[in-house]
């Protein structure tokens, strides 16, 4: 069983959570704080297996995470999970952002944290693993994601203009999109 | 109107959206909080609002917000309202907020209920998947029992996306309730063979959970997965199986010895990692199962080793952390295995990443001997001394100890070695182990009594040198030691060569900034060797030590007296009386030493920490019981002020009791003031007195300085490396005078067998350097055997310990698992019986004639056995005889019944009309084709046959199966009268083919239709219940329960589920339900428990109906 799902970027602002077990607010932050002081420590060299956060789990619990360029994907896992198995999930979701996000970078996870966790959906439901097959997976997001453009989705048009409006006189946010591999690249972004 | 809405797309325009929440947070970083607050109050605003395309935006940014941190549980309401809205962009937003802050304690998820039952049966799939996917994350106890029957319909639903989510989803149905687990596996199982990976896989994936937890439930499933195993090429469903495996071979060794050889193929053929790892894993697991009594599979573990090899020695970090991993659970069994790459491991100790380091440090642990254990601590200790970060260095320290102190201390020869370990370890500055160490010193020194002498002179240094334990920080974890030394110095003086200075130690001023409980030890245990001291000075009259040992006490107890510690305070004084009135009975020559040993007299014995669970509670005690009678109310009132004071107690007693005897104090103290006036030996407790008294005082102590830079060594303490050469030492000599001693054996007794071989050491060879007692605990003597388990008994996973197989007793063969459904969006399971031939059994290589005709009457005896069964089955619609699970129908009979229903959602057109969908296994060896199902139709029920076809027809089912193959067919019946329950007789025809032969076979069945089964779990609001009741058109029927031992949300449980009822409303142990029947008639319960009786009274607009209905759940609550 997976536990809980953490995304966060290099200063351990959360970008998605997703727990699989209850915990109060305060406790999530407290989570994710302790995650975050856990695995920020260590070098991008070593392994990326963590045992022992002690908030979450417990003996039976593994921290497994991934690191790409300026965030961290953190699965919390039990022992009927396999341990490469799960790192190859982390490698499925992200690919599958790529996807879906047409080169994903960090920004697209800040503004449409929603659409990221619909994807993920789709890959893990309660813990556990639903589909690993990535066509499968971008197919079924693309399918949901048509029937909401034929509703007229959350925001309509116009809405779209006036936020453009609200914007006008702030700095324009850079968007800058990389890619090739999966590794997510932010432009320089003031740390937030 | 229509202006309202333009008005609210306009206002629309204005507010923000998720990104605009997102952007302005960030155009924000210096006043977050405050814009947030103002961004939750433009929330609230939006939510009041009629517009739901607002509500869902406002929603959506709640989610963001919950992401932050911030509770949004006061919108539960709100988001209840856009999960339930029609459009399935608002639907999902509503259901993405309420899987991410709903959790069983909030209210309105009960609320949801007919919600989510719509969603789930909503004809587009999405809003299905996005409900199973919501539900997954919130799904509560009453949620689970409402839906379980829902989802077990998905579970067949024609899209694979559906059926696998709701696969994946009855997990978590299953955990929450723990009833749905029987009636849903058999549909679970089936899904193991699904056409879609996907749904497949998801199956795999559950039982794999189900099984972790309780393996042996699931060992009969174990042929269907070996043939997944071999046939699947999914890396994902292959890892679980595997891992599944794992966990099943230890209950079933015949399973491992088949797994070796295809495991040991992929091992050789996969290219994917994570699976070679799975698999050597589970050959393990194979292995370790099979350890007993199979040598010839060192190969085996030959091939595991190596391949961990690889791994550890492999760059990539994962796999040298899982290389390490796997290799530890070698180590339990066959630990020479991986000693030999010891090499290896000691080598991960100096990796940089610290998760390999502990790794490494795990498998040390295991691969420790008596011959080696002395080598490996001394690596460590380097490490040690080398180690950064207090983290790993205590990490370490624990491993030390636990490498040294495992098994009972089964590998330390040495405990002298030991010993000065823990010293050595007591110089490490800033551990929290403390009490670690602590703890080590006093087992080995109350349990290994030969090490005794050393010991005490070790904590006799200790002692001495506590400044450099204490140094600067009195926060320092290391001082726990003190409490050791202290503890030990003072039981085991009698070993101390010069206890007056231990003493001198104990009672140095500086004590006093220790933690009050080591104070404590200390005053008490410089009262034991008070003790020693004026034993040893026995005899001699007039004994100048001996009093001024008193006087060292009288001089330095006072400080303790005045301690803010009680405990200390407390015993301080204590004896500080004690020893004033010793002193004065010394001035008399009054021979003192033996009483005031007397005060510690006996041996204190260690006690093992079961031990007193293991006393058995004598009879006709009563721990439970009151031995005097509860204080009344008022009395406790009283005595409340009275415990408050108590607390004070130890100054105001004192005060008190100097007021009681003030007059004879007074007295008493004139006669000392006289006394100690005669004496010429008393000294007077002025200040100055000091100089008289020739006894070091604090002030006086040579203190050695010694700078902390550099390593410490304590003077006067060995060093444990010393004791590493000398056991080398030792061992030789030992070895070579034992060769001596062999040589003679062998010239005196040549030819005879030859034990020992004189090449490398075994373990028993080596004999520990003293002769070592090892006391173990003590055990009380009429202790009960057992070890009892240690399991969480909050563990939910306790709940789906259910034996799956247990109703299918005699069911080798064939196996039918009958499921009726009412046509369209009902669907029930019907109870179903059947009397097996199990004629299938002659398929078995030996058919004897005389075999064959034991069974035949066996199965006649069972036939009979379930017409009468039959006969009351009528009450005995809802069956649960040895179950604790009532849900399935359990006859005696050898097949699996169950009876289901399902949510009708007031379509009611085809109330005449069942489907009975029957899965088929084959369980024999043999091919089975030409299936016909026929059924005896009643006047009520009947099967549907094709048109033109007999009244008689049987109808073919449309596949053949192979051996272990099952498969689904679905009849449909009409219904005529429901208000009583029915039996249909049955008959399935089948060819069976094997190599040699083919043969016709037949099997009978009985199909019941309970009146439950015809019933709908369909809400009421209390308001259109009461109107129902007060219409006059019901007619009443009661029923009584007694001995109900059951919670009352249980009983509710039960009935709703076994009787598709729901609750209408609950005031305390009273509750209204309600059902309704595919024809539309109304049942009402009124549910009312006290004191193990339950009383049911009921109203139905169809008496005879009722009578059944009440008659079904009778049966289900007598057989629980």
């Amino acid at each position: 069983m997976i536990k809980a799902i953490l995304i966060f970027n290099n200063h351990g602002k959360p970008r998605l959570i997703r727990f699989y077990q209850y915990f109060a607010e305060d406790m999530q932050q407290q989570i994710i704080r302790e995650t975050f002081h856990l695995v920020s420590k260590r070098d991008d060299n070593v392994c990326n297996f963590l045992e022992g956060g002690s908030l979450i789990g417990g003996s039976d619990y593994k921290l497994i995470y991934r690191h790409y360029a300026t965030l961290y994907f953190v699965f919390c896992v039990d022992s009927s999970e396999s341990e490469l198995g799960i790192l190859d999930l982390i490698q499925v979701f992200v690919e599958t952002l790529d996807k879906c996000f047409e080169n994903v970078c960090e920004l697209d996870l800040i503004f449409h944290m929603d659409k990221v966790h619909y994807i993920l959906q789709e890959v893990v439901m309660g813990g556990m693993v639903l589909e690993t097959n990535m066509n499968e997976i971008v197919a079924q997001v693309e399918l949901q994601n048509r029937m909401e453009k034929s509703e007229g989705g959350l925001s309509t048009a116009p809405a779209r203009a006036v936020s453009a409006v609200k914007n006008m006189n702030l700095p324009e946010i850079p968007r800058n999109i990389n890619i090739g591999d999966i590794n997510i690249k932010v432009p320089s972004l003031s740390p937030f | 109107m229509a202006l309202k809405i333009v008005k609210g797309s306009i206002d629309r325009m204005f507010d923000k959206n998720l990104q605009d929440l997102v952007r302005g947070i960030r155009n924000h970083k210096d006043d977050e909080a405050k814009y947030i607050s103002t961004c939750i109050d433009e929330i609230k605003q939006e939510l009041k609002q009629d517009n739901i395309a607002v509500k869902a935006n406002a929603v959506c940014k709640l989610t963001y917000l919950q992401m932050l941190g911030y509770d949004v549980s006061w919108a539960a309401f709100n988001i209840v309202e856009v999960m339930s809205s029609s459009k399935f962009t608002y639907k999902r937003i509503g259901y993405l907020a309420a899987s991410q802050c709903f959790h069983e304690g909030t209210d309105v998820i009960m609320l949801t209920t007919n919600q989510i039952r719509k969603d789930l049966s909503s004809p587009n799939q999405y809003d299905t998947g996005v409900a199973l996917t919501g539900l997954s994350c919130f799904v509560t106890p009453d949620l689970a029992r409402d839906l379980a029957n829902d989802i077990m319909t998905l579970m067949s639903h024609t899209k694979p996306y559906i059926r696998k989510k709701a696969v994946l989803i009855m997990y978590k149905v299953f955990l929450k309730y723990p009833e749905s687990l029987r009636p849903a596996f058999p549909r679970l199982k089936e899904k193991l063979e699904d056409p879609d990976p996907g749904v497949q896989s998801a199956a795999v994936n559950v039982i794999c959970e189900l099984a972790r937890r309780n393996p042996k439930n699931y060992l009969s499933l174990a042929p269907l997965f070996f043939k997944l195993m071999t046939s699947s090429t999914n890396n994902w469903v292959l890892i679980k199986i595997i891992k599944l495996f794992g966990a099943l071979t230890p209950l079933e060794p015949r399973l491992g010895k088949k797994l070796i050889e295809p495991l040991t193929n992929l091992i050789h053929s996969t290219s994917a990692m994570s699976l070679l790892y799975e698999c050597v894993n589970t050959v393990i697991a194979v292995l370790i199962s099979l350890s007993s009594g199979m040598p010839n599979h060192s190969a085996s573990i030959q091939l595991c080793v190596q391949k961990l090899r690889i791994l550890i020695e492999d760059s990539d970090q994962n796999l040298k952390y899982l290389g390490l991993l796997a290799m530890s659970k070698i180590l339990k069994t066959h630990p020479k295995s991986v000693q030999s790459h010891k090499d290896l491991i000691l080598q991960c100790l100096d990796d940089k990443d610290e998760s390999i380091r502990l790794r490494a440090l795990d498998l040390l642990y295991g691969m420790v001997s008596k011959k080696n254990l002395m080598e490996i601590v001394k690596k460590l200790m380097l490490h040690v001394d080398k180690a950064e970060g207090t983290t790993y260095r205590d990490e370490l320290l624990t491993k030390i100890i636990d490498i040294c102190s495992q098994s009972n201390f089964q590998y330390i020869t040495n405990f002298e070695w030991y010993i000065s370990i823990l010293v050595e370890l007591t110089r490490l500055e800033g551990t929290r182990h403390g009490h670690l160490i602590a703890s080590q010193m006093l087992d080995v020194a109350i349990r290994v009594k030969a090490i005794r002498g050393f010991a005490v002179a070790q904590m006799a240094t200790l002692l001495d040198n506590a400044h450099l334990l204490t140094g600067n920080t009195q926060r320092n974890g290391i001082c726990e030691v003190l409490y050791a030394a202290a503890w030990i110095c003072g039981e085991f003086s009698e070993h101390l060569e010069d206890p007056m200075q231990t003493l001198e130690a104990m009672l140095r001023p500086k004590v006093a900034t220790l933690p009050g409980h080591i104070q404590a030890v200390y005053v008490q245990n410089a009262a034991k060797l008070f003790a020693t001291v004026l034993r040893k000075h026995d005899g001699e009259t007039e004994s100048q030590a001996a009093q001024e040992t008193s006087q060292l006490l009288i001089d330095r107890l006072p400080l303790f007296v005045q301690s803010a510690n009680l405990e200390v305070q407390e015993r301080a004084s204590c004896i500080l009386q004690l020893v004033k009135y010793i002193q004065k009975l010394q001035q008399k020559n009054v021979e003192v030493a033996e009483e005031v040993t007397a005060l510690f007299a006996g041996e204190l014995n260690p006690v093992a920490p079961k031990a007193q669970k293991k006393v058995p509670i004598p009879e006709g005690l009563d721990l439970d019981a009151w031995i005097n009678e509860p204080p009344s109310e008022s009395e406790s009132e009283d005595e409340k002020p009275k415990a408050v004071f108590a607390k004070e107690e130890p100054k105001h007693s004192r005060s008190r009791h100097t007021e009681v005897d003030e007059k004879e104090l007074a007295r008493r103290r004139e006669v000392r003031k006289q006394e100690q006036a005669n004496n010429p030996f008393y000294i007077k407790a002025s200040p100055s007195s000091q100089k008289v008294y020739d006894a070091p005082g604090v002030e006086h102590i040579p203190v050695v300085q010694i700078d902390l830079s550099v390593p410490l060594k304590v003077p006067g303490m060995p060093m444990s490396d010393q004791y590493l050469k000398l056991e080398v030492e030792r061992r030789q000599k030992e070895k070579a005078e034992r060769k001596k001693k062999e040589k003679k054996k062998k010239r005196e007794k040549r030819g005879k067998e030859r034990k020992a071989d004189s090449g490398p050491e075994s373990e028993e060879d080596i004999t520990p350097a003293h002769q070592v007692d090892i006391v173990t605990e003590e055990m009380p003597e009429n202790a009960l055997p057992s070890d009892d388990d240690d399991k969480d008994p909050n563990d939910p996973h306790k709940a789906l310990d259910i034996d799956l197989d247990k109703y299918v007793p005699y069911c080798r063969h064939l196996q039918f698992i009958h499921v009726l459904h009412i046509i369209k969006p009902t669907v029930y399971w019907f109870p179903f019986q059947k009397s097996s031939k199990h004629k299938k059994k002659k398929q078995k290589k030996e058919k004897e004639e005389k075999e064959k005709k034991k069974k035949k009457r066996h199965h006649h005896h069972h036939q009979h056995h379930s017409d009468a069964g039959g006969e009351d089955s009528v009450q005995n619609g809802t069956v649960e005889e040895e179950e604790p699970l009532p849900v399935s129908q359990s006859h005696s009979v050898s097949l699996k019944q169950e009876v289901k229903v399902y949510d009708i959602q007031g379509n009611h057109q085809d109330e005449s009309k069942v489907v009975v969908s029957v899965i088929f296994e084959n369980k024999s060896d043999s091919f089975l084709k030409s299936m016909e199902f026929n059924v005896l139709d009643s006047l009520n029920s009947k099967l549907q046959r094709p048109e033109g076809a007999g009244a008689h027809d049987s109808l073919t089912v449309p596949f053949q199966l192979p051996p272990g193959v099952s498969n689904e067919a679905r009849f449909v019946f009409s219904v005529q009268s429901i208000i009583m329950p029915q039996k249909l007789k049955g008959t399935l025809t089948f060819i069976v083919k094997s190599d040699e032969s083919s043969t016709h076979e037949k099997l009978d069945f009985k199909l019941h239709f309970t009146c439950t089964s015809y019933l709908i779990t369909t809400p009421c609001y209390s308001d259109a219940y009461a109107k129902l009741l007060e219409s006059g058109d019901l007619k009443g029927s009661s029923l009584r329960l007694e001995g109900i031992n059951m919670p009352f949300h249980h009983l509710l449980a039960r009935i709703c589920f076994h009787h598709h009822f729901s609750v209408v409303e609950r005031i305390d142990s009273c509750a209204s339900m309600y059902s309704r029947s595919i024809q539309g008639h109304h049942v009402c319960l009124l549910v009312k428990t006290s004191d193990q009786t339950v009383s049911i009274d009921a109203k139905c607009d169809e008496p005879s109906l009722l009578g059944n209905v009440l008659d079904e759940i009778k049966q289900t609550f007598s057989k629980c």
